[in-house]
């Protein structure tokens, strides 16, 4: 992938995807505001969902281990998996184990972030998505672009060209006069998908949350395909991250009114599924729990960015970021696009490439995004530690060079004057368009005019010598009241 | 009350006539306004980019400057907020830059909060006989929490009349050197913001934040829309006698 700027100028010149995303994003921002502002305690349920995840991951070592022991003694089998590659290699020996080549998928960012799906294919194990966003993506041999809607960018005319032209290769063949009314897509679909939950016997899961005292997984959903994934078949493989643990059930609902609230505007999502370990006869006979780090206590080291783990995933600060609205997902380069991708990717995967060096500056640090987000990750924070991070590597030569002349001439007041009266000085000299870097300005936007005059050379001229309006006006010194804010 | 102005970088190079407006509107309202002339910049530039260090030694510089000041206005909400906001993260706890920010920050004021929380006034007696949207630029949204302060100033002024502008808390993609890094999204965000305040049918845009103003004026002047673009002060600081150069 591009870096950011790169691939963001594509993605900006593409107006039907922008169409796409401003129609989706205004939507969802809508519904999350009018959703959250319900609740008058939400400021407090925020502080509290911020506290559980720092507790549990301050300890993170202990809860892991009781997540452990609660899975084995609920018959359930707990694997450990430091990397991608080792988390990929269990999961495809567990599928191989059961002799099977086809596995149906239940939405997960976590065997998206390890690539699970191509890992299988190399084993010659297809997995199928279930999810239907997953399902268009998956069909149109595309990306996600979105974390909780992966085909964000696309609308149901293109949908349904997806359908009509892929669904067939696939499996069950979308109706001949398919069109793009969503009820007939949903239909289309629910017909493709339900034969292939009905023949399959493995299932491959994340979780939302896993819950230590119990070893519980949590998935919340809003189609109940998760639901069909995690009871039909006979073998269930849960792909987690270890940050996704809370220590006890009663932990479990702040989260609850957190994520929906938060992620599609709703005060409940449609399927909440919770399953702990085997039961016989009763749903999946086998279990296992992949915990997967892959860079995670690397993160959890950086006393800045670890806040990043307390991420629940709820996309709001996509839905609500301008820059994400306007170049979509693709354009990050990494599986958690916008804001919290910004700060994420280039902490799980390091800023050593262009790519996750680019990360950091994706944004103007306007602050929505820490506005909106459930568990108070202070984003904004993170990117310019990020920044510092990258800034301190070696390269970007000229910028460091721009920016120590610029501390130097701002270091003192007497070279700060020196450097506006030559600014001054060359005012009618001043092209409206600029070479180099600077064209990135003046391609859109005139430069301001450069004044004859200082602020400071006015005020050693004239200001020093102005006195207060000696009446003092019906607001004078005397109408003082109150402290700030 | 003496006032300790921090005029800022941008303000003092590119945008002086906003200085001058604040220390007008003062000395009208019966203050007394001082200018520390070894204040340069506030840093907001390096710390923003990662350049920390350079941060620390601008964050000294002002520390020092307004060390025995009782109330410091720096009319750019960004600034006022890099002090406020980002200076407390620039020093390690207790030491000397640490106590000092903990000291200055708290008394540091961008206009608006100034006049109405510690001057008390929302009428400061201004006449701008002019069409006028406000853009709440995202540092006065959301870190300094301005809320309706800007409003209750504009809406006092004889004269004036406000407009709704469509999208307002959507930032208008300047972001400092997020313009230069990422300029083909930064000038997509400043057409949109643009394009809603034409939509407004203003001949004036306001804000707190010049740089903010420069980015959008900078659009509006490249589209040939006839808009301006104004500081908060300049509108507050015309009357019949001076009025806002437009």
């Amino acid at each position: 992938m591009p870096p950011f700027p790169e691939a963001a100028k594509s993605a900006t010149e593409n107006s039907q995807m922008r169409h796409n995303l401003r129609l989706a994003t205004d939507t969802i921002r809508g519904k999350r505001e009018s959703a959250v502002s319900e609740l008058d305690d939400w400021s407090d349920l925020r502080q509290a969902g911020k506290a559980v995840k720092d507790r549990t991951l301050r300890h993170l070592d202990t809860y892991l281990e009781q997540l452990e022991e609660s899975v084995t003694a609920a018959g359930g089998t707990v694997h450990w998996a430091a990397d991608a590659a080792e988390a990929n290699e269990i999961v495809t020996g567990l599928v191989q184990a059961t002799g099977e080549s086809d596995v149906v998928k239940v939405k997960s960012m976590a065997t998206q972030e390890i690539e699970l799906n191509e890992a299988l294919a190399q084993a010659g194990i297809t997995a199928y998505e279930t999810d239907l966003a997953e399902l268009i993506v998956q069909l149109s041999d595309d990306l996600p672009s979105h974390i909780l809607v992966p085909a964000i960018h696309r609308n149901r005319a293109e949908i349904r060209e997806i359908f009509r032209d892929r669904m067939a290769s696939w499996g069950v063949p979308a109706p001949e006069e398919l069109s793009d009314d969503p009820r007939a897509l949903a239909e289309a679909a629910r017909v493709h998908l339900r034969e292939r939950f009905l023949d399959t016997k493995v299932a491959i899961s994340g979780a939302n949350f896993a819950v230590a005292d119990s070893g519980s997984m949590v998935v919340l959903e809003s189609e109940g395909n998760g639901r069909m994934c995690l009871t039909l078949p006979q073998t269930l493989i849960s792909v987690v991250g270890i940050e996704k643990i809370v220590p006890t059930w009663s932990d479990l609902e702040v989260f609850l009114q957190l994520l929906p609230r938060s992620s599609t505007g709703e005060r409940m999502n449609p399927y909440t599924s919770t399953w702990t370990g085997v039961t016989p006869g009763d749903g999946p006979q086998e279990f296992h729990v992949v915990l997967l780090d892959n860079g995670r206590t690397d993160v959890l080291a950086d006393t800045v960015g670890r806040q990043a783990l307390r991420c629940i995933r709820c996309s709001a600060c996509l839905n609500t970021c301008p820059v994400y609205e306007r170049t979509g997902g693709h354009a990050y380069g990494s599986v958690y696009p916008g804001p919290i991708g910004a700060i994420l990717t280039p902490q799980l995967r390091g800023t050593a490439s262009e790519t996750e060096a680019s990360l950091p500056y994706a944004s103007s640090l306007c602050g929505a995004c820490y506005d909106v987000c459930p568990v108070a990750i202070d984003i904004p924070e993170v990117l310019v530690h990020l920044r510092e991070e990258v800034v301190s590597q070696p390269g970007h030569r000229a910028e460091k060079a721009a920016m120590g002349v610029a501390g130097w001439v701002m270091g003192g007041e007497r070279r700060l004057d020196t450097a506006q009266r030559a600014a001054s000085a060359a005012r009618s000299f001043m092209p409206r368009r600029m070479p180099g870097p600077a064209s990135a300005w003046t391609d859109t936007r005139d430069i301001p005019d450069i004044p004859a005059e200082s602020f400071r050379s006015w005020w050693r001229r004239e200001g020093a010598e102005q006195a207060p309006d000696p009446g003092g006006g019906e607001h004078g010194p005397d109408a003082q009241e109150g402290g700030r804010r | 009350m003496r006032i300790a102005l921090f005029v800022t970088c941008v303000n003092d190079t590119l945008y002086p006539r906003t200085g001058q407006a604040v220390v007008r509107l003062l000395h009208r309202l019966g203050h007394e306004v001082v200018f520390p002339e070894s204040q340069t910049c506030c840093g907001q530039m390096h710390y923003n980019s990662g350049y920390r260090r350079e941060a620390q030694k601008l964050a000294v510089r002002f520390v020092e400057t307004f060390a025995d000041a009782d109330a410091v206005l720096a009319p750019s909400g960004s600034c006022a907020a890099m002090v406020r906001d980002n200076y407390p993260r620039l020093g390690e706890d207790g030491s000397r830059l640490d106590r000092a920010v903990a000291a200055v920050a708290p008394r540091v004021y961008d206009l608006s909060e100034l006049l109405v929380d510690v001057l008390g006034v929302t009428d400061v007696g201004a006449y701008f006989p002019h069409t006028v949207a406000y853009h709440p630029t995202c540092h006065g949204l959301r870190l300094l929490k301005l809320g309706e302060r800007p409003y209750r100033l504009l809406s006092n002024v004889r004269g004036i009349d406000l407009r709704e502008l469509e999208s307002a808390t959507e930032c208008c993609g300047f972001g400092g050197t997020f313009a230069m890094k990422n300029a083909d999204v930064s000038a997509a965000m400043g057409a949109d913001k643009a394009r809603h305040a034409v939509a407004t049918g203003a001949e004036v845009l306001c804000a707190v934040d010049n740089s903010c103003l420069m980015h959008i004026g900078g659009t509006l002047r490249r589209q040939r829309t006839g808009m301006k673009t104004l500081h908060l002060a300049e509108i507050l600081a015309s009357t019949e006698q001076e009025p806002a150069v437009l």
